[in-house]
């Protein structure tokens, strides 16, 4: 179970024959990921990882029945890659692409207006359901199976997350890469209402970085709709003003987006805020024993 | 990327905008030349340097003549300009411009910026134009008025119609605001702007609508399709290691503390800033090595790191996904072969290929303190650094 992906999802790899593309596509058919296709222009009928290539996507599916598709095709190239999957009425495309120019990304969200398809990203690790697939970019062998969701807009610091608590002996649900761009697909309300409605997710960690409002956002929903506990980081609180951090989406501008006020709003609506990216996975279990869930979310061997 | 006023009007010109005469001046001798080539009742020397606020800081100087011109010139060329958006250290001015003075009846502002809850461009139109925009937010909201653009259609001309009323341009001059304001969001569009600002927007006595500033920044991401846009770069405004830092695609900031730092990741970067400082450490840099890093950008991004003479102490900070810790390993033994390495180096590796990462290191010879985790390198680095 959890959101988005599970053991049966079927999975093609868009750009498949580039190198970043060929060394995860390896490492999701090792974690277990149905890899069933793969697609770049012109190398149809060759394979990648014994996983079949086609020249376009539509053919891919035709033929694999595949429903998710991930990303690693060049920024100049990645929206025309996802308008692709969209048109090839996947259900989910996770793109992990960096760098695409924002106004490429305007038109992307507004094409995608009233059609089947979500994005994931871009800029983002990806997504993972614990022991069953994983389909993205994150090291596989942090993750265990358990009852804790993960909502990030940053890829390391999900990582981070994941890691604190599998040490710690609690497992995870799902684990979702939103990016760290100004427009992307989905954003925190929409994960936090798959985890709030599926039955493996007993509570949810929600880690978030400066600029733009989708944190306070995501904390006035949590507040009025959200069943499960939530705990909430975020990253940048020193950060300079009027400074890209890296992510084009984490700039400070016109003194709004700052961590200091983010925080403020995630703890008014009862979010507890881990104080250092180091007691993430801490104040998660405090918060479980609060609630009467640590025994449940402990990961039994 | 930002580009000089001067630079921003000439695109605004090429997409129709209209913005007062005016040339380039690198030495008063230019200056003086440009003013008599524009033979206006008035000129206009205004400092070109990558930040708002000139005016107040005697960036901005009206001459009534030429002796006027080549006084002003000479007298704003090669100073240090401090404004609120310099910093303390301020910012030396190397470029003029030299613009004719026009008869302004009344200022306004107008924005274009991408707007992240609607994932749209928006236009923004204000009657309060000079003063800082983030200022009317705050105290009159009111005053701010938006239109959402569809990117199919592009701006509707009845939506500039509306926001030219809405700020009260004068009847007779709201068909020549539309095109200003048509022109700007096409500039915005074609040139993969982030940001478009016209403040102050004017109207005129002899009924023009005028661009009397010019603020234009791009999508760094976009530039590739830029040629032109990229040639405007002026290495003079940035940051020496950023300059060195961007050729090899790597994100760094400088700031102002002692503890040099190497992460993988944005939003990790950010975080270790952020627990340097929770334990009583402070940061040199932020550097988001990425996550296509080879070798030897990172060994690239650990010479920048060490050229910064303020860094007492490296803290390598990785969470390998897309990044292999491997590759980490190579680059940091790389670097500290070709440029030596006598401050402490902190390094915490986990995730991909974390094992190889690990004995790359411990094989190197090369004295590290290895942390178990984030808060350990954290406090490691900050107590090798105060001792």
């Amino acid at each position: 179970m959890g959101i988005y992906l599970n053991k049966d999802t079927k999975v093609i790899v868009q750009g498949i024959t580039g190198g970043t593309a060929r060394f995860h596509t390896k490492q999701m058919l090792e974690y277990g990921t149905k890899i069933v296709g793969g697609v770049t222009p012109k190398k149809g009928g060759t394979e990648v990882e014994g996983v079949p290539v086609f020249n376009t996507l539509q053919e891919a599916v035709d033929e694999t029945g595949a429903t998710v598709s991930v990303i690693y095709v060049p920024a100049p190239f990645a929206a025309d890659a996802i308008i692709e999957a969209v048109d090839a009425e996947l259900d989910l495309v996770i793109c992990i692409t960096e760098h695409i120019p924002v106004l490429d990304m305007v038109k992307v969200k507004r094409y995608m207006e009233g059609k089947k398809t979500r994005l994931i990203g871009p800029n983002c690790p990806g997504v993972i359901t614990a022991d069953e697939c994983k389909v993205g970019i994150m090291p596989g062998y942090i993750h265990k199976k358990g009852h804790i969701g993960v909502v990030s807009r940053s890829g390391t610091l999900t990582y981070e997350a994941v890691h604190q608590l599998t040490q710690r002996g609690y497992g995870q649900s799902t684990a979702v890469g939103i990016g760290g761009d100004p427009v992307n697909g989905t954003n925190f309300i929409d994960v936090l209402k798959e985890f709030n409605e599926d039955p493996e997710t007993e509570a949810v960690i929600m880690i978030g970085e400066i600029g733009g409002t989708a944190e306070e956002e995501a904390a006035l929903w949590i507040k009025e709709n959200m069943k499960k506990p939530v705990v909430g980081f975020i990253g940048g609180a020193t950060a300079p003003p009027g400074k890209r951090m890296g992510h084009a989406g984490a700039i400070i501008s016109g003194g709004k987006g700052t961590a200091e006020e983010k925080i403020r709003v995630m703890k008014e609506c009862g979010i507890a805020v881990a104080e250092t990216p180091a007691v993430i996975g801490e104040t998660m279990i405090k918060v479980l024993k609060e609630k009467g869930l640590d025994e449940k979310c402990r990961t039994h061997a | 990327m930002n580009i000089h006023e001067y630079q921003g009007k000439q695109i605004l010109r090429e997409f129709g905008v209209k913005v007062p005469n005016g040339y380039v001046a690198y030495t008063v001798d230019e200056a003086v030349e440009a003013a008599k080539k524009l033979g206006s009742s008035v000129t206009v020397v205004k400092a070109q340097i990558h930040a708002g606020g000139r005016g107040k800081a005697g960036g901005v100087k009206v001459a009534k003549n030429l002796d006027e011109v080549r006084t002003y010139a000479d007298e704003i060329l090669g100073k240090t300009l401090v404004t609120h958006q310099t910093g303390p250290e301020g910012k030396e001015v190397k470029r003029l411009l030299i613009e004719e003075g026009c008869d302004i009846q009344k200022e306004y502002y107008i924005g274009v910026v991408l707007d992240r809850a609607t994932s749209r461009v928006v236009m923004m139109a204000s009657e309060e134009g000079g003063t800082e925009i983030e200022e009317v937010a705050a105290k009159t909201p009111e005053k701010i008025f938006k239109e959402v653009i569809d990117p199919v259609i592009g701006l509707s001309p009845y939506q500039a119609r509306r926001l030219a009323f809405n700020i009260n341009i004068p009847n007779e001059l709201v068909g020549k605001a539309v095109s200003f304001m048509m022109g700007l969001y096409q500039a915005f569009v074609e040139k993969d702007c982030s940001i478009a600002e016209i403040n102050p927007l004017v109207t005129t006595g002899d009924g023009e609508v005028l661009a009397l500033d010019a603020k234009l920044n791009f999508d760094d991401n976009a530039l590739y399709r830029h040629p032109d846009i990229v040639e405007l770069r002026d290495l003079d405004e940035e940051d020496e290691k950023e300059i060195e830092a961007s050729k090899y695609d790597l994100s760094y900031i400088a700031l102002d503390g002692n503890i040099g730092c190497m992460v993988n990741g944005a939003g990790l970067a950010m975080a270790t800033m952020d627990i340097i400082k929770y334990y009583g450490g402070e940061p040199a840099n932020f550097l988001d090595v990425g996550g296509g890093a080879t070798a030897e950008k990172v060994t690239e991004a650990f010479k920048i790191i060490l050229s910064d003479p303020n860094v007492k102490g490296i803290f390598v900070n990785i969470f390998g996904g897309i990044m292999k810790c491997d590759v980490i390993a190579e680059g940091v033994v790389e670097a500290t072969k070709q440029v030596g390495l006598e401050i402490p180096l902190v390094v915490r590796l986990e995730g991909t290929n974390v094992e190889l990462g690990k004995k790359i290191l411990q094989d190197s010879g090369l004295n590290i303190t290895a942390a178990d985790s984030m808060a350990d390198g954290a406090q490691k680095i900050v107590s090798l650094v105060s001792k």
